[in-house]
């Protein structure tokens, strides 16, 4: 019997280290020539990335408790929320982690501007058309399944290691929420009342501020929320490549097998999460009071 | 100058992937069924006619799927013609370019739709100035002008209201507000009142006749609902399968109704409230005494006054006094009688 009828007809190894080594030449020789340029693109976002880190690491503690306490309040007008927000960070700091966390939380912050920056317009680029969302859509599906660590790699090889590559491994792991979501609200927009405003003679670009992006906002808060939560998973998978915070010790501890400083770490990161996800979802849900007929303001 | 604020000549609308291609048998006058059959296109509206007079109320009648709702959302071109000519203030919008459209449309005509298509995040001020935001108005101005307006149509004390917290009628009011704070000279209401309940549809009629009375703009307005074409109607065009059948004065379509459809649509009102008097009094007899009626009386009307002195006519004056007909007892019962009615049998 043939033996492409028992075994998989495979393409012989030499082929297959060829075309590897051609990919990776390819790239190394893209990032060699590129990587500078790229590099310095990313120049003003680092040191924003940098000041913002100073700042909160600079300021006493109380001070940044009290700033995230009012956020929290003007977001959520929460008693409850607020206090919870206030023993969570305390219980942090108590630990032995507030440097890390403030490290992870400027990180987080400035990913996900970055991500809104980028992906709202995305979104509202997609939501115009069905071409670009046809091509668009399975770029994301593609950036959603590929495993995270993937993206290190090819990041590594064009900026190294520290906060830049860290940074653009985050973003483009977590922008897909934000553009699908915004991409979404868009489209969900009621059509009646998009009529309504051409009837009014509403440019498009008026249709766009005044009508589509309010009426999607719910929307978009939601993929904001998503984007959040997926920075910061990456951003501890992203201490891999040297990026400081909380997903340092949590390294450490995978290496050595220090469960306690593992789990403190992953607790605290858990804490963060929490905080962000109450804040944004509460934000976004004051934000459309007028659906439930309501508002007092 | 012509009387005539909006023309529409030869309009036709084809739906489907290649209208282009499905008119041109719709030239060669082939039928409905049949260009369905073969090229997977529906008609919409077939070779519409209409000369819309200024200052009045046109109603356009008919049942769901007749066309009304596309035939006048193209005369803000938020449906363009597969053919055919539109023209208003004579000027031929066809022919507008993307910022004349978006000026025609912020500045010389309006619209007030049937499920109100309110801006829901917006508050009543808000919405009620949307018109003149995209008009790029100064804020004063849009405010006080709002203002005016919800004041006008009864909302005064609501201005901070989302629409999710007002009831339908005031929901509608608020879409009144809106369309006529532009000063539009032309309003089109799409089934404005049709999702209201009857009270509050009569009410908001009147609210609507009322603001006409001062405000004289040229209103297209459409309705499935007869008692409202005649209440409100200067002119009533009804279209039936994307065509219009009859296009006339209310009073001659409750009395010569162009074919059995339109009778049949006629036979259910409440004649005795609808036929005046001056469409059913036949010509003076010389020097005729009796108690005078006004020519625009409802027969209900008439008939109470006939009751009084049953065996006189009565002599039918115009808005000056002068007599121009005279009516008996015999001819406001025919006219209450539903014409040739068939299963009514003397014996």
């Amino acid at each position: 019997m043939e033996t492409w009828f028992l075994e998989f007809p495979q393409m012989s190894q030499d082929a297959l280290r060829t075309i590897k080594r051609a990919i990776d030449l390819g790239y190394l020789n893209f990032s060699r020539t590129y990587g500078d340029d790229i590099e310095g693109a990313f120049e003003p976002v680092l040191y924003f990335l940098i000041w913002f880190e100073k700042l909160l690491l600079s300021a006493p503690w109380w001070s940044i408790i009290l700033v995230i306490a009012a956020i929290t309040w003007f977001a959520a007008r929460r008693w409850t929320l607020v206090f919870g927000v206030i023993v969570a960070l305390l219980l942090i700091g108590y630990f032995g982690m507030w440097e890390n966390t403030m490290r992870t939380m400027a990180m987080i912050l400035v990913c996900t501007l970055l991500a809104i920056l980028i992906g709202i317009p995305i979104g509202i680029l997609m939501s115009r058309s069905d071409r670009t969302q046809s091509t668009v859509l399975p770029v994301l599906d593609v950036m959603q399944t590929m495993p995270s660590f993937v993206y290190l790699i090819p990041v590594v090889m064009l900026l190294g290691i520290g906060k830049v590559p860290g940074l653009l491994a985050v973003v483009i792991y977590a922008i897909p929420p934000v553009i699908r979501l915004t991409n979404l609200g868009i489209r969900l927009v009621n059509r009646e009342v998009l009529e309504a405003a051409d009837a009014f003679g509403a440019s498009k670009w008026q249709k766009l501020c005044d009508i589509q992006i309010p009426l999607a906002m719910p929307n978009i808060m939601a993929g904001i929320n998503q984007t959040i939560m997926m920075a910061l998973a990456m951003v501890v998978i992203a201490s891999m490549i040297g990026v400081k915070g909380l997903g340092q010790p949590v390294l450490q501890a995978v290496t050595n097998q220090y469960f306690a400083l593992g789990l403190f770490n992953g607790l605290a990161v858990v804490a963060l999460a929490i905080i962000f996800d109450r804040v944004t979802q509460s934000w976004g849900l004051r934000m459309q009071t007028y659906r439930q007929g309501t508002g007092d303001e | 100058m012509s009387d005539t604020a909006i023309s529409v000549r030869n309009l036709y609308k084809v739906f489907g992937d290649d209208p282009g291609k499905a008119m041109k048998l719709v030239r060669e006058a082939i039928g409905k069924d049949e260009l369905l059959e073969r090229t997977g296109h529906v008609i919409g509206l077939s070779d519409i006619n209409m000369q819309i007079e200024r200052r009045k109320i046109q109603v356009v009648m008919g049942l769901s799927g007749s066309g009304k709702s596309t035939l006048i959302r193209h005369l803000n071109r938020l449906v363009d013609p597969t053919e055919g000519k539109i023209e208003v203030d004579g000027q031929d919008i066809m022919a507008y370019g993307e910022k004349d459209l978006l000026e025609f449309r912020r500045h010389n005509i309006s619209m007030v739709f049937q499920r109100f298509a309110l801006f829901p995040h917006r508050t009543v001020l808000e919405n009620v100035g949307y018109g003149l935001n995209t008009q790029q108005q100064p804020k004063v101005e849009i405010k006080t002008r709002a203002l005016r307006w919800i004041d006008r149509v009864g909302l005064s004390g609501y201005e901070g209201y989302f629409p999710a917290q007002l009831s339908g009628g005031m929901q509608q009011r608020v879409g009144l507000a809106r369309a006529l704070a532009t000063d539009a000279e032309i309003l089109l209401m799409d089934e404005a009142f049709s999702a209201l309940d009857p009270l509050i549809r009569a009410e908001m009629q009147t609210i609507l006749l009322d603001l006409q009375e001062e405000l004289h703009k040229t209103i297209v307005f459409i309705t499935h609902d007869l008692d409202e074409a005649l209440h409100i109607g200067d002119r009533i065009a009804i279209l039936r399968d994307g065509e219009i059948i009859q296009d006339d004065d209310p009073q001659n379509i409750i009395m010569k109704p162009a074919d059995d459809y339109v009778a049949d649509f006629m036979k259910d009102i409440n004649r005795s409230r609808v036929v005046r008097a001056r469409s059913i009094m036949t010509n003076l007899r010389g020097t005729e005494t009796g108690p005078k009626i006004n020519a625009s009386m409802i027969l209900e009307n008439v008939a109470q006054v006939m009751g009084m002195t049953p065996d006189k006519a009565c002599i039918v004056i115009n808005k000056q006094g002068e007599p121009v007909g005279r009516l008996t007892i015999a001819d406001v019962i025919k006219g209450m009688a539903r014409p040739n009615s068939s299963g009514t049998r003397i014996t």
